[in-house]
């Protein structure tokens, strides 16, 4: 296996682009992964997106995005993962570079959900969880995530107040990343107030789903700095499922998906949790954010809360997290998201974080799909 | 919608049909070809009691497509007498009045209707319970 990096990273502003299509987002997101590099080949292109046929009448994505991308005759299709899509396309083009098959690989996530009115979007988000037995009984992901911060309050005996610091956090950063969707720092007084979307989840326990595009071009290592003066690479690329729906889970507050991925991805890079300067996690919904930091090591189970309310995560913190708003303030541009982690990290790890850069060599990003039923995980390097 | 997605998985609606692992004895449901905790075929069909306890519940304020004029409902965890849990609207009940560990019975509701001239698709809600849990089986802790 070769080793890989990240030469070029491009994103558009994440929001709602009432004048930009599907294929315009993918299409900005990949020209500025491309100039970003001063590349002039591109081998292949692994687009990840969850939602483009239900919500845009769109399938064949892959090959549509090469086409009008200016990539005609580049190998290209559409990786779907749930939330975790853009996670899964940079897996893909990492296995495509290591495995020395291609050389010049675009990993891409966009999503486009204002195209369908609110019912049909809720609707099909919540297509990444069970169908027959989930979907049918007229779930959302918010409602989903409510059973298991429900749960997790009872559990733990922690009061739904103390999930202020992930929110928190997440928009003091997004106030200094010019492409978040929100950009004004919330206080827990707020959060406290704020109404209901799925009781226990609140307004701002829950990332709002929105437009966007990220990409990234991945060379072997041996090449990268060709390209780039700052090449990022990664030094872990791991993947994990759990069992789809919450209910078959033997116990629904630990993402076995979450741990085995970083577990996976701490082996291969050498690495453990203590050695990481930031971690992208995935911030979809607060709880989600909670159980993933315990699952990945940085806190025991049912102690997330307390070490965020310590300022474990927060930007100078011991493991900042969310560096550029996370899911919640950057905005979560479903099948997108996880490219715009990696992008992030890359920003932070090239020193071109602006207000939000800290000192960092290695940080890691982890995308879940749907409730944690899947987990790709990515460590990088500077 | 094509009729068969639905008949498919009747007996599990209607009924509760799920079944006993005949390798590692775990009950299992909803029902799968393979068993989820030792991954053998073959199992024995068993139909659940419909007994159980609020494990965990959301309210949804915001339904999807096809539910909206059935919001706001509570979906819960409920967690069955024999063990499984499963994912279920709650019915009969102010949402304000629902806790966990609260014993609940399933009943059959209307899941939802595909618009007028398409399917009418019926399943499992659960309510409080009216009647005192089933004393053939061991609450579980």
């Amino acid at each position: 296996m070769r080793e890989v990096s990240i030469i070029g990273i491009g994103q558009t502003d994440v929001g709602e682009h009432w004048e930009r299509s599907l294929r315009d987002l993918a299409v900005d997101a990949i020209i500025a992964a491309i100039k970003d590099a001063h590349a002039e080949r591109v081998d292949a292109l692994y687009v990840g997106n969850m939602l483009s046929g239900e919500l845009t009448a769109q399938e064949h994505l892959g090959t549509l995005v090469a086409d009008w991308g200016g990539l005609g005759g580049a190998e290209a299709f559409k990786v779907e993962a749930a939330d975790a899509s853009g996670a899964a396309a940079v897996r893909l083009g990492y296995l495509a570079v290591a495995s020395g098959v291609h050389d010049f690989v675009i990993a891409c996530g966009v999503e486009k959900t204002t195209d369908a009115d609110a019912e049909t979007t809720n609707a099909a988000w919540a297509y990444g969880t069970d169908a027959e037995y989930e979907g049918n009984q007229g779930v959302t992901m918010p409602s989903m995530a409510g059973l298991l911060m429900r749960r997790y309050l009872h559990e733990f005996g922690v009061p739904r107040e103390d999930f202020a610091p992930f929110p928190v956090i997440a928009h003091a950063n997004g106030a200094n990343n010019p492409h978040a969707m929100y950009r004004s720092p919330i206080s827990a007084e707020v959060y406290a107030r704020a109404g209901m979307v799925a009781d226990p989840i609140c307004m701002f326990d829950a990332a709002p789903m929105c437009d966007g595009a990220a990409a990234v071009l991945l060379c072997p290592s041996e090449m990268a700095r060709r390209f780039s003066a700052k090449p990022v690479r990664i030094r872990a690329s791991a993947a994990a499922t759990d069992r789809l729906a919450v209910h078959s889970r033997t116990d629904p507050l630990f993402l076995r998906a979450s741990y085995l991925s970083a577990q996976r991805a701490y082996m291969h890079a050498g690495v453990g949790p203590s050695d990481l300067d930031l971690f992208e996690v995935h911030d979809a919904f607060s709880i989600l954010a909670a159980l993933a930091l315990e699952a990945c090591g940085f806190a025991e189970r049912g102690k997330a809360t307390v070490l965020a309310r310590e300022g474990a995560f927060a930007l100078h913190g011991r493991t900042p997290i969310c560096t550029m708003g996370g899911l919640k303030a950057r905005g979560h541009p479903i099948g997108a998201s996880g490219v715009y982690q990696v992008v992030e990290v890359a920003q932070q790890l090239r020193g071109e974080a602006g207000a939000n850069q800290i000192e960092a060599h290695l940080g890691m990003a982890q995308s879940l799909g749907g409730t944690g039923a899947a987990a790709i995980t990515h460590i990088l390097e500077g | 919608m094509n009729v068969a997605r639905y008949w498919r998985t009747e007996r599990t609606r209607y009924n509760l049909v799920g079944e006993t692992c005949r390798v590692c004895g775990e009950p299992i449901f909803p029902p799968r070809d393979l068993c989820p905790h030792c991954t053998e075929a073959g199992q024995d069909i068993r139909t659940f009691g419909g007994k159980g306890e609020v494990y965990s519940f959301s309210h949804v304020n915001d339904a999807p497509a096809g539910y909206t004029e059935y919001q706001p409902y509570t979906v819960a965890l409920i967690k069955l007498e024999e063990g499984p849990l499963l994912t279920a609207q709650l019915t009969d009940v102010d949402e304000s009045d629902v806790r966990i560990g609260m014993p609940v019975e399933m009943v059959t509701r209307k899941l939802k209707e595909e618009g007028e001239n398409g399917m009418i698709v019926y399943g499992y809600k659960f309510r409080p319970s009216v009647s005192a849990p089933s004393s053939r089986v061991v609450q579980p802790a």
